[in-house]
Formats: structure tokens, C-alpha cells, sequence
């Protein structure tokens, strides 16, 4: 079927100029950029806005590492504003991502390197910064447009107050963490966050992305951004167990977590083997009631991008099936990054109700806060 | 749910009509005085007094115990209580004659000589393990074949290493743990993949090592279930850091036995690395080819243990991505998540020719078994 | 169906064990509490011998850092990949019950009971018949 009838079915009639999806499709992976701190100052307060500035903080970027603005995947070259890094322009993402695609809604994701300060209250006041900074320089200015809480991982107590802070705010709809950092994130120690985000029915948003507090991999530091950018699906495993096995869901039932930016072709053998091991070990964690495989596939999701599995019905098809469930997969263009050129976000080979299910119904299932006041909470067909 | 279920009165794969290479038993020592004819006086010495020095919290233990003692099956001791894995006629009666084994590889993993800061006592170990396996197990039971153990943190004595043993064809690899203090694509590792080539060795890499990282990018894991299946993101990394590094470019020869990783991961990594690597080449210049090409050519997997997908359909899909001829059957004898050769590979709809490949004849081929 | 005398009572101590083969079949003899049971000595999840296993209580909990072992003595553990089978019954025992909600707030309920999980080991019954331990087969 072809995109323009999927178009068609699944919508009221899409008016013209309504972009590829007409609004039956919701982007649950798009990056905004801080391009400099100066950004950010008019939101602290008078002691950090003296810090940034008389410790000239406002003269570094923050980029995380492993993310080099200008590395073409991290920059799509019709992606790019006319000035700028991209991800820094709403104009551009506005008519690349949301016109373009014509998506209901897009999450937009920034990964911004306070995440990786030591110095908890640093991080904390320019975590709130640069969600005030999304709220009022984005979100309010495109409705369209949702956002994650950046929260200051290191600490917490502080993350669970900017939790606090931003959930009023409804257009703030999942809680950001980067893919690796302290600890691993099923530890106790980040339960606060845990039980903020379920009570708030916030999803996790776990994006791909490291502090470097560790080796990116157990193998050791290697010598490529490559290597690092492949290791974040390495990363995604470790973390999907580690949740799992601490208990994380046994202690929330109601919280769930999404997984963005690696791709899912390696989440059946994952799951196999999750499962496998833990007939056998199962008695050292004995909250684990069910099979490892079954709490995933009921609380975590994936976004699309990047589509990891070649792109033909021996290959892709297969693999969406071997994850054994239709309802993981939402959809994502990882504006600005590269992963496909022109519109093909989606592959096409996959059937109607499934590109429903990945294009719309799964991302309003997984987002509360995506769905209009009245509606019910799981859409059905 | 469609299980894997072993069938009743299962026949043995000799009343199959198939013989086995077992590619990973590990032997063991019943005390560290076997290792003593081996060792001279000043090791003998220091061994006792100072000991193992590892990258770790416990000097001779692993802080993820395991959920059995030694690690191994509860089944697998022998009668005079001594380790499993560490009495060579029991072995020779549990296992080679039981499971009608035609050709054993040796994996040594007791002492950490590859893992030992101190690098001088390190390589006193190693060449005490592979004397060691000579003595103890190749000549008491001519279907045991060794691997060279080597310090490959002192990349020039790991080589002098390697060069000393290669003459003795009962060694069939040079083995080295994943774990290691930097990903071993890096160019201090150069140097004995030069000699492994030279000397027409592969490297067999086994689940383990003490590298000083820990077992995820992001800290270690609390829990046994997580560190046990850790050791698929480090064999991830390993292959990743060996192809982007260009060590098949430097060593086209070079060929790589990942050991107790299991395989079922292997199609997923290297679709993401060749899709990565359209956007990443201008990085890694030196890379001609596509990842997946060096992968499927420098990389094969023992198949323990064996995943075990709800749908026997998987499986089989599985092993097409991977190709048959990249498998050689192992068993991990004597630790607790043996595969057995009767059951391991009944469920992934192998043909009887594609079955005897991965049970016995890509090992007798690549490892040059007679 | 043939009865056969496998042991004396007495012979097996509470929380011991007796392997046993009759007509080529092999047979681990259980004794839970002063109570027999008989399993085929072959694990079906990959064809150990099951009843080398470990005796075994069951560890549960409630929510994570708690741990109970509950049922002492009547599971026993596969001596190879470590899958638990109640003596009793033959049944693995890997899935313990939690009242499925799709509900996201409720939590989950506490003493949780056991239900099956994909595997049985196959089991013999037994009799005490006067001073001996009987198997029908």
C-alpha cells in the first residue's frame, strides 16, 4: 500500500501542504541543540549566572562526547540551518521534521552535557535552564512540539525535584536520561526518579549518549566515535537487564521506559538469551517473577531510528517478528541526524497495521500526556 | 509456547552417526602444586607468598558468585571431591567416552596468567599452564588439544611466548581473554597478531579477563544474571573494535574464535556497524570494505550456549544470518550451562550434513584436527 | 503395570535420595518430609540427570531486597542450567503467579502463589507398603 492510501485510511482527510503522514503519525525522537550557554543565562539565577559568566562556563559548548555536532550522522546536510549547529533552529525543524513528515506531535530530546559535571548543583541549575529555555523559546512557540526533562542524573534528589517542577507543565511528557553514566540504571539509588516518573506517568526516555564516567564498552576505551556510537546498542542491553533485574518494575508496575536512538535488531537474541539465563539464576533475584522478556515487552519501548535491520523482507520483517511483540516499536526521525534520505523514515515493506501501530497508536499508548483530554487511555483499533 | 523439549531415550550423536569436537572443556588443577614442576623456585615462591594481583576487588574470587560451586555442574565432580574438570580420567569417562568426543580443545582458565599486573609472574604462569597442559592432559588422552595462554599486556612476551610453542601441534590457537585493558583492535595488540599469523595460529578469545573496566559501559551490574550475560556486549565490542581498527587490513590472514559468547547477537551487530559505517567512513578511511565482510570472513563462534528462541524457526534464521560454516559445536565442559551434544542443536532444522559441519567438521577443518 | 521394591523404609533419610533403574528406565527416589516421590532421572528442558540435582527450598519475594525461602526441601534444582522442579509433582516452577493487570497503578499483590512453568519432568507413583517403598511402572 502506498504511503499516500495509508495516508488516507488512517486519517480524516489530510488537507493539502499536511505533510507525508497528515498528522496521523507522532515523531518521539527529535533533538534540539543548545548553541551556546548564553542561551541558557537569562534562566539562572543571579549566583550561576555570575559563575558562568566570570568562570567564562558561557565560553564552552557542553557538547557530549561522542556526538560531534558536525560528523555527518549527527547532521543530515538538508537538515542543516542556514546558520548555526544543527538542532539550534526552530524554523528548520519546524519545516524538516513536523511540516515535512507531518507528524501530530514530535519529542524533542536535548542532549545537553551538564549531564556530565561532576558538581551536582552546577548540573541541577543548568538542567532547569535548559528545560525553562525549551519551554519558552520551543514549546511555546510551536504547539507541536513536546519536550523531555533534562535532569541532572547525578543527584537524584535534584532530578526528582525538576521532575517536580516541569510535570505541571504538560507539554513536558517523558524524563531524559543518556544511555550511560554512574551506575546502571536499574540501581536503587535512581528509584526516586523512578517513583516521580511513574506517579507523574512520565515515561523514561534512556537516549543513546554517555557521560563517560566509564570505558564506553567492558572492552576498554577504543579510538573511534565509531566505535562508541555502535557500543550504544551494547549499552541499551546492559540496561534493559539491569532494570529487569533490580526490579524496577516489580517496585513500579506502572512506569515504562523507552529506548532511543540504537536501533532494535538486537533485541530478540537479547531477549532469548535474557529469558535463558534467568531460568537458571532466577533465585538470586526472586522479584523477577516472570520471564525477563515478558516485563520488556510490556514496559519498554524503542524508538525507529536508527532501523538497524537491512531493509527487505528477509531481513527486517523477520526480525520485527522475532521481537514478538507489535506494540515496542514508535516511530522516530532523529531529526537532525542521518540515518535515511528524503522521507524514508519508515521502511516500506512492513504491513498497514503494523506502520499504524508504529506510526500513532503505539506512541499514544506509551505517552499519556500525548492524548487529548476524553480519549481513553490505550487506543484500539 | 513451542519449547524446546528433549525428546525421550534421545540418541547419542555416535548412534547418530555424528562425531563431535568439543571446541571449549576446561581443565583444572586439584591444587596449584601441579603447577609447581613448571614454575621456577622464584614463582613457586612468589605465588605463595604474594599471590594472584588482579583488576579486581577479590584477589581469588569473583565478586558475581555464581549460582553453583566452581561454576560448575553439580554432576561433574569427581569421586574424590576434587574440582570439577581437574581429574583426567574422569573427564576421559564423564565426558570424552560419554559424549563420544573425537577431538577435546583445552581452555585454561584457572590463574589469570593473562590477567596478573605484575607481568613478569603473569608470564611464569602462562608458560607454566601450557607446559602444564601438555603434561597433564594432551599426553594422557591424545584427543586433547591445547591453546597457547600468554601475557598479551606485554605484547613482546606474549610473541616469545607463542614463537616457543608453535613447533608443538597439539596447541591449535593462542588464547587470550576479551577483557583486557584496552579493546584489542588497538595497535599494542599488534604485535601478536603478527605472530599468531606467522606461526599460522588463530586466536581464540574466551569469555573472561580482568581488563580493569567494567562489565558495562555504565558501572557494573549488581547481579550474576547481568554480569553472565555481559560477556555478549564484550564480545560485541571486541569484534567491533577489531574490524574499525583495520587489524583484518593490517592481517588478512588473521582468524578469530570467539568462545562462549554465543552467536544468535552476531547478524544484529553486523547490520548496525555496516549502516553506521556509511555515515562514519569518513573516520576510518583505512577500512575498505564493509564490517559484515570482515566480520564473516575473520570471525567464527563456538556455539555454547546455545540460545534458545521460543520459535525453533528463529533459530534457524539465525543461522543462516550467521552461516553454517562459521559454528563449531562446544560444550563449556564442566560448567553448569553445558550444552549437551545430544540436545544443543536438535532444534534449529539443521540438515544431517549441516549438523555434522557445526558438531565436528569446521573445527577439523579450520583447526587442522587429525 | 508392574510394581517393583525399590528400597527399605528408612533407607532414604528425610531430605535424601536413592537412584534407581528399573526395566533400563533410571528413577530418583525422594524423600520430602516422609513423604516419596519418584522422577525420571532426565531433566526435559536438555536431558540432564535431573535427579543429581540439589534439594532445594523456593525463593520468593515481594518486592526487591526481600527474600524468603519458603517450602524447604521440595524443589529441587537441576544440576546443570539450574531450572527448579517441585519434587512432587515433576513441574518446573519458573513462573510464579501475579494476577496479570494491565492496569498501570495497582502493585503487585503480595503472596504470590505458583503456577506452572513450560515443563514437567515425568514422575512415577509411589507407595509405602508396609516396610518398603514401591514404584509402579
Amino acid at each position: 500500500m502506498s504511503k499516500e492510501a495509508i495516508v488516507n485510511k488512517t486519517s480524516a482527510g489530510p488537507a493539502p501542504g499536511k505533510g507525508l503522514f497528515g498528522g496521523e503519525a507522532i515523531d518521539c525522537d527529535v533533538h534540539i541543540t543548545v548553541p551556546s550557554m548564553n542561551v541558557l543565562i537569562p534562566y539562572l539565577d543571579d549566583y550561576w549566572r555570575e559563575a558562568a559568566v566570570t568562570r567564562g562556563l558561557d565560553r564552552h559548548k557542553m557538547n557530549i562526547t561522542g556526538q560531534p555536532a558536525n560528523a555527518p550522522i549527527f547532521a543530515r546536510p538538508d537538515w542543516r540551518p542556514e546558520r548555526g549547529e544543527p538542532g539550534t533552529d526552530l524554523a528548520t525543524l519546524q519545516s524538516q521534521a513536523l511540516d515535512a513528515f507531518g507528524t501530530r506531535f514530535a519529542i524533542a530530546n536535548c542532549m545537553y552535557g551538564a549531564q556530565a559535571l561532576h558538581h551536582e548543583d552546577m548540573a541541577a541549575a543548568l538542567c532547569g535552564a535548559v528545560n525553562e529555555w525549551v519551554a519558552r523559546e520551543w514549546l511555546d512557540r510551536e504547539p507541536r512540539l513536546r519536550a523531555s526533562i533534562v535532569i541532572p542524573l547525578q543527584n537524584p534528589q535534584l532530578s526528582v525535584q525538576e521532575i517536580e517542577k516541569r510535570a505541571a507543565d504538560k507539554r513536558f511528557v517523558q524524563v531524559l536520561m543518556p544511555a550511560m553514566g554512574e551506575m546502571t540504571l536499574g540501581r536503587r539509588y535512581y528509584w526516586p526518579i523512578y517513583e516521580a516518573a511513574e506517579r507523574h506517568e512520565l515515561p523514561v526516555g534512556i537516549h543513546a549518549g554517555s557521560s563517560y564516567r566509564y570505558a564506553p564498552t567492558s572492552a576498554g576505551w577504543g579510538s573511534y566515535a565509531f566505535e562508541d556510537y555502535a557500543a550504544q546498542a551494547s549499552a541499551f542491553e546492559n540496561q534493559m537487564l539491569s532494570l529487569v533485574a533490580e526490579g524496577v518494575f516489580a517496585k513500579y508496575p506502572g512506569i515504562k521506559f523507552v529506548f532511543m536512538e540504537s536501533g532494535f535488531a538486537w533485541l530478540p537474541p537479547f531477549l532469548w538469551r535474557a529469558n535463558k539465563t534467568w531460568r537458571g539464576v532466577r533465585a538470586e533475584t526472586p522479584w523477577v517473577k516472570r520471564p525477563p522478556a515478558e516485563i520488556i515487552r510490556e514496559h519498554v519501548r524503542v524508538t525507529l531510528q536508527p532501523v538497524d535491520a537491512p531493509l527487505d523482507r528477509e531481513h527486517l520483517d523477520r526480525v520485527i517478528e522475532q521481537i514478538g511483540s507489535d506494540e515496542m516499536l514508535l516511530f522516530s526521525t532523529d531529526f537532525p541526524h542521518w540515518h535515511f534520505d528524503g522521507l524514508n523514515a519508515l521502511p516500506d515493506t512492513l504491513p498497514p497495521t503494523l506502520t499504524k501501530k508504529i506510526l500513532l497508536e503505539n506512541p499514544l499508548a506509551t505517552y499519556s500526556r500525548l492524548r487529548e483530554p476524553g480519549q481513553p487511555k490505550e487506543t484500539r483499533q | 509456547m513451542n519449547v524446546n523439549v528433549a525428546k525421550p531415550e534421545q540418541l547419542t550423536p555416535a548412534e547418530q552417526g555424528l562425531s563431535v569436537v568439543d571446541c571449549d572443556i576446561h581443565p583444572a588443577m586439584k591444587s596449584v602444586d601441579e603447577l609447581f614442576p613448571f614454575l621456577a623456585r622464584r614463582w613457586q615462591d612468589h605465588l605463595k607468598t604474594y599471590g594472584s594481583h588482579v583488576r579486581q576487588g577479590l584477589s581469588d574470587a569473583l565478586a558475581h558468585p555464581r549460582m553453583t560451586p566452581d561454576v560448575a555442574r553439580v554432576d561433574a565432580w569427581p569421586d574424590d571431591g576434587s574440582t570439577p574438570g581437574s581429574d583426567p580420567e574422569f573427564m576421559r569417562k564423564h565426558h570424552l567416552d560419554a559424549n563420544g568426543v573425537e577431538f577435546g580443545i583445552l581452555i585454561p582458565l584457572g590463574r589469570n596468567g593473562g590477567n596478573q599486573r605484575n607481568l613478569d609472574y603473569g608470564a611464569a604462569l602462562c608458560s607454566a599452564i601450557n607446559d602444564w597442559q601438555i603434561a597433564k592432559w594432551c599426553e594422557f588422552d591424545k584427543r586433547l588439544r591445547g591453546s597457547i595462554t600468554v601475557t598479551q599486556e606485554d605484547p613482546a612476551t606474549a610473541v616469545a611466548e607463542i614463537d616457543k610453542r608453535a613447533a608443538d601441534k597439539r596447541f591449535v590457537q593462542v588464547l587470550m581473554p576479551p577483557r583486557t585493558i584496552e579493546p584489542l583492535g588497538r595497535r599494542r595488540y599488534w604485535p601478536i597478531y603478527e605472530a599468531a599469523v606467522a606461526n599460522k595460529l588463530p586466536i581464540g578469545l574466551h569469555v573472561g579477563g580482568v581488563g580493569g573496566h567494567a562489565s558495562t559501559g555504565s558501572g557494573m551490574p549488581s547481579y550474576y544474571i547481568e554480569e553472565h550475560t555481559s560477556n555478549v556486549q564484550t564480545m560485541q565490542a571486541l569484534i567491533t573494535s577489531m574490524v574499525i581498527e583495520g587489524v583484518f587490513e593490517q592481517f588478512p590472514d588473521l582468524q578469530i574464535v570467539l568462545i562462549e559468547g554465543g552467536f544468535a547477537w552476531e547478524p544484529a551487530l553486523s547490520w548496525r556497524l555496516d549502516k553506521h559505517w556509511e555515515r562514519f567512513k569518513g573516520e576510518v578511511p583505512h577500512l575498505k570494505r564493509e564490517p559484515s565482510e570482515y566480520m564473516r570472513e575473520h570471525f567464527r563462534f563456538t556455539t555454547q550456549p546455545i540460545d534458545e528462541p521460543d520459535n525453533p524457526r528463529d533459530m534457524r534464521h539465525i543461522i543462516d544470518w550467521v552461516g553454517v560454516d562459521r559454528l563449531m559445536f562446544s560444550t563449556d565442559y564442566p560448567h553448569w550451562d553445558f550444552d549437551d551434544p545430544r540436545y544443543a542443536l536438535n532444534n534449529a532444522g539443521l540438515s544431517v550434513a549441516e549438523k555434522q559441519k557445526i558438531m565436528s567438521g569446521n573445527a577439523k577443518a579450520f583447526y587442522g584436527l587429525q | 503395570m508392574a510394581r517393583h521394591v525399590v528400597a527399605a523404609v528408612g533407607e532414604i533419610a528425610d531430605g535424601g535420595r536413592k537412584l534407581i533403574t528399573i526395566e533400563g528406565r533410571n528413577i530418583g527416589v525422594f524423600n520430602v518430609k516422609g513423604e516419596y516421590f519418584a522422577l525420571l532421572n532426565r531433566c526435559p528442558h536438555a536431558g540432564a540427570e535431573l535427579c543429581r540435582g540439589t534439594v532445594i527450598g523456593f525463593a520468593s519475594s515481594d518486592e526487591p531486597g526481600e527474600y524468603r525461602l519458603e517450602r524447604g526441601g521440595e524443589f529441587l534444582r537441576c544440576p546443570w542450567h539450574g531450572w527448579e522442579f517441585e519434587i512432587r509433582t515433576g513441574q518446573s516452577w519458573v513462573d510464579p503467579k501475579k494476577v496479570r493487570t494491565r492496569a498501570y497503578k495497582t502493585s503487585v499483590e503480595a503472596g504470590s502463589e505458583l503456577v506452572k512453568g513450560p515443563y514437567v519432568a515425568e514422575t512415577f507413583a509411589v507407595e509405602v507398603e508396609e516396610n518398603y517403598i514401591v514404584i509402579d511402572i
